[in-house]
């Protein structure tokens, strides 16, 4: 098996845990993405989505289990693994003094590329989200969810087969989040890409994706969207989510629909 | 399981992608620094409102006798240009450091931790930059100081630049220390009040050591063990084209400790960051 054979998942995650302390932030996760699959993420503020996306960029280690990018140990292949990684975090990330060609050039020499090379990926980058013309504009003078498409643009500058968004909307309006989540979709069907996007808002969900629901730290269900909303035995994947976390915790932190 | 790289695009990481990956973060480095010119007067007033009107207030209260390395007495104002140096160092290697943590800027580190190559070569490539920077404010302001008649040999200008490389090294790893290890400085000025300006009273950057004996041992025992001291003495005798050998080694040791510290801190299955989940880390 090969690492450009389309069978290995763009991420695999096998039985990790991860504890802070004595609180234990996941209990025993495991999650696959296919390469030119969507997969999201659904949990609550806390669910350990955040956690989940910081032991696959490896800011800290898994202390058990395994989680693979391309087949590449993110712990022993820690280079192999992150050069196949594109990542969109929560926080804005991109630095607003710089004009938006500069953020791109940045991020490409961070992963070995040289500045002609990340020129023109990134005018193609930008061309495709429709901000090739605001390239030498400062990041400040964008909006919100222009921004978030240029952080997007960056995380595929290298090319990665397997993108992570931590949820990517937030804070944005209901047009943009359309925009984004439309983007990424094409994404995956047009390039290939295996994607994994957090959410705690089940609107973002459609009815063929893959989903895994989190709770504190523990995979509460997964699989097609479909099959969730039919074992849960609701009607709709709220009414599903709401079954499985429980209704005492729904009631007290719903879920936004 | 044979391992063929998937990845086009990126060269592996090899010499020429190391080189790339560091001057990039030099470059924007160097390219926030151009475009934040608050931050760049900030760090140039700084020092000259203490080296023009704190010195000048003081120059008569305060003599200093002949001593190393002067030959001959010299106004307060060129006793305390070193420790006004290392003042911006030290506000350099905090500020660097430390605005990856706080401000908005939380997400700067993870997007830099993300890249590919080994933590400990981004980390030291960022100590690089911050360096960089802090020679320009260092040039720039000896350059203003030179029309107040703060006048080093010549030569000193160029035998103080391994001197500055070497304390704008060992204050950026201890800031980059702290930003791994503190985490209820909220703001910078918690960091002024509780890092920067003890380390810069407490050492020999205002006032000779000897006049600090005389007026309290134990001050002087505390500026003494003070590693800001050795980095000001370090800067203080390589302008005047000599060595201080203890001061020398002193801050190199300090140098790298807190580069191991620091690097240890950040290593993602050891370190301090991973047991508490920072930064920017919540849930």
């Amino acid at each position: 098996m090969t690492h450009d054979d389309q069978r290995v998942e763009a991420l695999r995650i096998e039985a990790v845990s991860h504890s802070f302390g004595k609180r234990k932030a996941l209990d025993n996760v495991s999650l696959r993405v296919g390469q030119s699959g969507f997969c999201a993420l659904l949990g609550q503020n806390g669910a350990g989505k955040t956690t989940l996306f910081s032991l696959i960029t490896r800011l800290y280690d898994n202390s058990s289990g395994s989680i693979r990018v391309l087949g590449f140990d993110v712990r022993r292949q820690s280079g192999l693994a992150l050069r196949n990684l594109g990542v969109v975090f929560q926080n804005r990330t991109l630095d607003a003094d710089l004009t938006v060609m500069q953020n791109l050039i940045y991020h490409a020499s961070l992963q070995g590329m040289s500045k002609s090379q990340a020129i023109e990926r990134g005018t193609k980058e930008l061309d495709r989200i429709g901000l090739a013309e605001r390239q030498s504009e400062k990041v400040r003078s964008l909006s919100g969810g222009q921004m978030r498409r240029v952080e997007i643009a960056r995380a595929l500058m290298h090319s990665p087969r397997l993108l992570l968004l931590d949820e990517p909307t937030v804070g944005l309006d209901i047009g943009s989040r359309q925009a984004i989540l439309s983007h990424v979709r094409r994404l995956v069907v047009e390039d290939g890409l295996g994607v994994l996007w957090s959410t705690h808002l089940i609107d973002e969900i459609a009815s063929d994706d893959t989903a895994y629901i989190l709770h504190e730290g523990r995979v509460l269900a997964k699989g097609s969207v479909d099959n969730i909303i039919e074992q849960s035995g609701a009607g709709t994947l709220k009414a599903a989510y709401a079954a499985i976390i429980g209704p005492a915790q729904s009631a007290g932190r719903e879920v936004a629909a | 399981m044979q391992v063929s790289d998937a990845n086009p695009i990126t060269p592996p990481l090899s010499a020429i992608g190391y080189w790339r990956c560091m001057i990039g973060i030099i470059w924007r480095e160097g390219l926030r620094f151009l475009h934040q010119r608050g931050r760049f007067i900030a760090a140039l007033v700084r020092p000259l409102v203490w080296l023009f009107i704190f010195a000048a207030g003081f120059r008569s209260v305060l003599g200093v006798s002949i001593i190393e390395p002067y030959e001959t007495y010299v106004l307060y104002e060129v006793y305390i240009t070193p420790g006004l140096i290392g003042m911006i160092q030290l506000f350099n290697g905090m500020q660097s450091s430390l605005a990856m943590v706080y401000d908005r800027e939380m997400g700067t580190m993870r997007s830099l931790l993300v890249s590919p190559f080994p933590r400990w070569f981004l980390l030291s490539s960022k100590l690089v930059a911050g360096v960089s920077v802090s020679l320009a404010q260092v040039y720039v302001f000896l350059a203003i100081a030179w029309f107040w008649e703060i006048e080093p040999p010549l030569a000193g200008y160029l035998t103080v630049l391994p001197a500055l490389i070497l304390s704008g090294l060992m204050l950026g790893s201890l800031g980059l220390l702290l930003s791994s290890v503190i985490r209820q400085l909220e703001n910078f000025a918690g960091v002024m009040n509780f890092v920067i300006f003890p380390m810069f009273f407490l050492s020999s950057a205002l006032y000779p050591l000897w006049r600090m004996r005389e007026s309290s041992p134990l001050l002087y025992e505390i500026c003494h063990w003070n590693p800001f001291t050795y980095a000001v003495e370090v800067i203080r005798f390589a302008l005047y084209v000599q060595i201080n050998w203890t001061a020398l080694l002193v801050t190199l040791g300090c140098t790298i400790t807190f580069m191991s510290l620091a690097i240890f801190a950040y290593n993602p299955s050891k370190g301090l960051i991973a047991r508490r989940g920072g930064p920017g880390g919540g849930s």
